[in-house]
């Protein structure tokens, strides 16, 4: 069932697979229903991390180095507990200013400097060729150990390859068709791939449970468990001394830390984390999950790698099969089919997932930053003139994929054979942490400038090539090995191994010491001595200040010249086409209020900016400054100026922060005032009330005296008898109206706190028992039976006698007033509780309801029908006995329900003894 | 401090952390010939560490304040 076409219909039909998942997320994503907008297909993503480095190679390290495969996996967790810091920072950036790749993103920092794109260009492609020569070398192999089933027998054995069996090629051509196939469809102004990173994500689901099933299959099947794996090997002197491996090996803990080092950079800046982590990222909030979802995806892959390793050296302890293919040789050998077939799955999406995205991410680069520029300015007038250029970009990108793909199978075949799986990714990994000054340094220190940044890219590149390139083509045989042993022309200071005597460290921490000190040495130094350009000011303070600069209008404060819509216009034209560059131009009308098109649209350096920005996504931010400058007069601003806008800019910040705050101060002084007027109106609502209600009050009694003293004075002949009557009904009402007006004055006093209160020491059952004596006469009048319930001895109360008398008289006459007509009944009581004298008059008459409660209390609030009933009082007494007894710390209430009497109440705070 | 700046400070502690397990001279307690549930001391170590850190970082960053 293994046979060749078999295995290789298989792997066309998971491509086939592939391609159906990317065009699916594509036609999503077309149709504004984008399938990646998750967090965990973001994660997933990331995982394209894991290659057939992880798959295959992890396994070969671990065979010979024990745990010294792992720094590449716990770097990379370390590192992404500062992504919060770093990346998030990175993501931002990238977003304002539309960052396209890792060299637009190092070029746009320093200036927008064509130089430099190509230089991180260049490092870049050629930095990362062993690496993809190390995906085709796995996936060749693994293709031709699977077609010997069930002989296991190394590639390096496999009798005089045919150009026809070549395999290594023909999966570089294949890959090759598939990625232009995959990632240049069409260009996407955002480089936003949705479909590729459908497929990665879905590529890093199958490897791992294909890994995860071998491990399984290894540990558990083969052997007892973890523990049987690692007994069995101790029993091995030879694998005895791998169990405590860190003394063992060259290098020992130095080489650990080296590698925990070079994989921190290598996670943030491998191109294609770069591309996956940063522009392919859809929402800068999947990165919570990502944070602990990828390291967690890493740890996973790597539970089984050990037992796999120890297992493979104990079922091949002969050493002919290499230990990078154990993955796959150890299924084969337990006869394990389609176990094996799906190990060769694994394999190939863990390849081909890097392959992928790697290409894409290097062929924007050389398309937008290398090839682009040089054409721009080479051929610059004809290429001007043509109308739609998205065609030659395309081109340009679909030529680059393949040169890289045919230019990794070429190192494959220079200097592939020499080196395991892992130390062919190593030379990788030290190449592009090259970058790491140039991005760490340019996102935290504005100190950063053009030439420190192109001057240490260089200097570092350079010894990374003298120390690990060049020692790897001699190794291959392809230049003479002497010049390894004994230096350059026999110099033995500059032997590359051993860089001016710097021996006994393995071959990448020796890299990686020499090409970071003069890789940050020339960085820094040269950019303290180096004098910044205006352009590099901006791009510093944009960069590093990202939070505080807000929007993609930033940028657009910074220029000055003359440009014209049209102009503007055809040049988007002829990168995207008109029909994008028309949507692209209503869009920033229909921002701003306008149509497009609109005769008052103007040039000015917004348009210039947006145009510059939306350019720069499909160019590259070099490129894109190139083409924009061809259209449009700019003069340009100096360094003064440049600064005087940052600091224009921060002193806004600042005003504008105190402009808040007076707003919010002026806030808070409206409310004041807006309750205050509210206050005033009700006051002076009541007063219009309180006005009608007494010129009320006092006409009703007018009327009647005027109404009797009419009557007296026109007819003298009333008898005595009824001039009696007459008189004291006149007397009466004279009385009322005099109460009333004492009543009102005295409310005056109390309301505008003028009254004059005298405070003595009084004892509440003297005040209770004379005011009773003083209403004895009104009760028999009205045959009203008292009862007061009086304690022997109280506590006395600190209050003005006379007003405490008041309250008790206005009680007790309203008591006497309401109650019971014939059978009248009122009681008293005293009391004293927690500190506080209470006193109670109930009554027995009508009650009241419940809704009256609080309003008796008011102004001028008579209980009953006063249309019907005749008023009985003035309104006022009960409101002015409330607040006399409020004054002296006490509360006043009511309790009642109607037809059983009423029960007024009020308490008084003692005196202190 | 707004909720980004402790964050981030948390995550800087945590890496500081993960850098200090994964280094000499930590490492080297458990560079013996000692097992832990039949799995050689220094690789039981290193998982589980790992594990922990991971851990961590999910708390860090799934926490809201």
């Amino acid at each position: 069932m293994l046979n060749e076409p078999a295995i290789i219909l298989v792997s066309f039909a998971y491509l086939g697979v592939l391609f159906g998942i990317a065009y699916y997320a594509d036609g999503r994503a077309d149709a504004g229903r984008s399938v990646i907008a998750s967090p965990y297909i973001y994660s997933l993503s990331l995982a394209v991390y894991a290659t057939a480095w992880t798959f295959y190679g992890s396994v070969g390290r671990a065979a010979s180095d024990g745990i010294g495969f792992l720094p590449i996996y716990i770097g990379p967790t370390l590192m992404i507990a500062l992504w919060w810091v770093v990346l998030r920072k990175i993501l931002r950036i990238s977003k304002q200013n539309r960052i396209t790749s890792l060299a637009d993103f190092i070029a746009s920092r320093y200036g927008k400097s064509a130089l430099l794109a190509g230089l991180v260009t260049v490092i870049a492609v050629i930095g990362i060729l062993p690496y993809i020569s190390l995906q085709l070398k796995a996936v060749s192999n693994s293709f031709t150990i699977l077609v010997q089933y069930p002989e296991i027998v190394m590639p390096a054995n496999v009798a005089a390859l045919s150009t026809r069996q070549d395999t290594a090629l023909w999966v570089a051509l294949i890959l090759a068709a598939f990625t232009i196939a995959f990632g240049t469809r069409h260009l996407d102004a955002a480089e936003h791939h949705q479909g590729m990173v459908a497929a990665i994500a879905f590529e890093s689901l199958v490897k791992l449970l294909a890994f995860i099933a071998v491990g399984v299959f290894v540990t558990y099947q083969m052997y007892g468990g973890f523990g049987d794996v690692f007994a069995q090997a101790a029993a091995v002197p030879k694998l005895r001394a791998m169990l405590t491996p860190l003394e063992g090996v060259a290098g020992g803990y130095s080489s650990w830390v080296w590698l925990t080092v070079l994989s921190m950079m290598a996670i943030m800046f491998l191109p294609r984390q770069f591309q996956v982590a940063v522009i392919e990222n859809v929402d800068e909030k999947h990165l919570n999950k990502a944070i602990w979802l990828f390291p967690l995806y890493m740890l996973a892959i790597n539970v089984f790698v050990l037992p796999i390793a120890f297992g493979g050296l104990l079922r091949f302890p002969s050493g002919t099969v290499d230990a990078d293919t154990f993955v796959l040789t150890l299924p084969m050998a337990e006869k394990q089919e389609w176990l094996a077939l799906l190990v060769f799955i694994g394999g190939l999406s863990a390849a081909t997932g890097m392959v992928i995205v790697e290409t894409i991410a290097l062929s924007t680069m050389v398309c937008n930053d290398l090839v682009m520029p040089v054409l721009l300015r080479l051929r610059r007038l004809r290429l001007n003139e043509r109308r739609d250029l998205t065609g030659l970009l395309l081109a340009i990108r679909r030529g680059a994929i393949v040169l890289i793909l045919l230019l990794g199978y070429l190192y494959f075949k220079l200097a592939g054979e020499a080196y395991a799986l892992v130390s062919i990714g190593l030379i990788s990994f030290a190449a592009v942490a090259q970058f790491a000054p140039a991005i760490l340094g340019g996102i935290f220190w504005k100190g950063g400038t053009r030439a420190g940044a192109f001057w240490g890219l260089l200097a570092g590149f350079a010894v990374w090539f003298y120390t690990l390139l060049l020692p790897a083509l001699a190794r291959s045989g392809w230049l003479p090995t002497g010049m390894l042993e004994h230096g350059p022309f026999g110099i033995e200071l500059l032997k590359p191994l051993e860089l001016f005597g710097l021996a006994g460290l393995d071959q990448i921490s020796h890299a990686m010491i020499w090409s970071m000190i003069a890789n940050i040495g020339a960085y820094v130094a040269v950019s303290l001595r180096a004098t910044p350009s205006a352009d590099e000011h901006r791009q510093a303070s944009l960069f590093v200040d990202v939070f505080r600069h807000s929007g993609e209008a930033g940028g657009a404060r910074f220029w000055r010249g003359t440009a014209s819509v049209p102009d503007l216009y055809n040049l988007l034209a002829r990168f995207f086409g008109t029909a994008a560059a028309e949507s692209t131009f209503a869009e920033y009308a229909t921002a701003r209020g306008l149509q497009w098109p609109d005769e008052r649209m103007v040039a000015d350096a917004e348009l210039v900016h947006y145009v510059e920005v939306q350019l720069g996504g499909a160019i590259g931010a070099a490129s894109a400054r190139v083409m924009v400058a061809s259209v449009v007069k700019e003069e340009a601003l100096t360094v003064d100026e440049v600064r005087e806008i940052l600091d224009e800019a921060s002193q806004v910040v600042v005003y504008s922060h105190k402009l808040q705050q007076k707003s919010r101060e002026l806030e808070a002084a409206t409310a004041e005032l807006r309750a205050a007027n509210a206050r005033l109106t009700e006051l002076d609502r009541l007063k219009d009330d309180f006005v009608s209600t007494v010129t009320h009050e006092l006409r009703t009694p007018l009327t009647s005296i005027r109404a009797f003293t009419e009557i007296l004075l026109d007819e003298p002949e009333v008898d005595a008898e009824q001039r009696r009557k007459f008189l004291g009904i006149i007397t009466r009402e004279a009385e009322r109206l005099t109460r009333l007006i004492n009543q009102v004055l005295d409310l005056a006093k109390i309301e505008s706190g003028k009254a004059e209160w005298a405070q003595t020491r009084v004892d509440m059952k003297e005040v209770i028992s004379d005011t009773l004596a003083a209403m004895e006469q009104l009760f028999r009048e009205k045959n009203i039976r008292v009862e007061a319930q009086l304690p022997e001895k109280v506590s006395t109360v600190n209050v003005d006698l006379d007003r405490m008398i008041q309250v008790m008289l206005n009680l007790l006459s309203n008591a006497a007033k309401f109650c019971d007509r014939t059978n009248g009944r009122i009681e008293i009581a005293l009391s004293e509780r927690d500190g506080r004298l209470r006193v109670d008059v109930r009554d027995n008459g009508r009650g009241i309801r419940a809704t009256d409660h609080e309003a008796i209390f008011s102004k001028f609030h008579q209980v009953g029908e006063t249309l019907t009933d005749k008023p009985q009082g003035s309104g006022l007494g009960l409101h002015i006995s409330r607040h006399i007894v409020e004054h002296f710390g006490g509360s006043m209430w009511v309790e009642s329900s109607p037809g059983r009497g009423a029960s007024f109440s009020f308490t008084i705070p003692a005196a202190a003894a | 401090m707004n909720e980004f700046e402790s964050k981030g400070q948390r995550f800087v502690a945590l890496c500081m952390l993960g850098l200090l397990l994964f280094n000499y001279p930590i490492l080297a307690l458990f560079n013996v010939h000692r097992t832990f549930l039949g799995v050689p001391a220094l690789y039981a170590y290193v998982f589980i560490a790992w594990t922990a850190l991971i851990a961590l970082m999910a708390l860090i960053a799934e926490s809201r304040e």
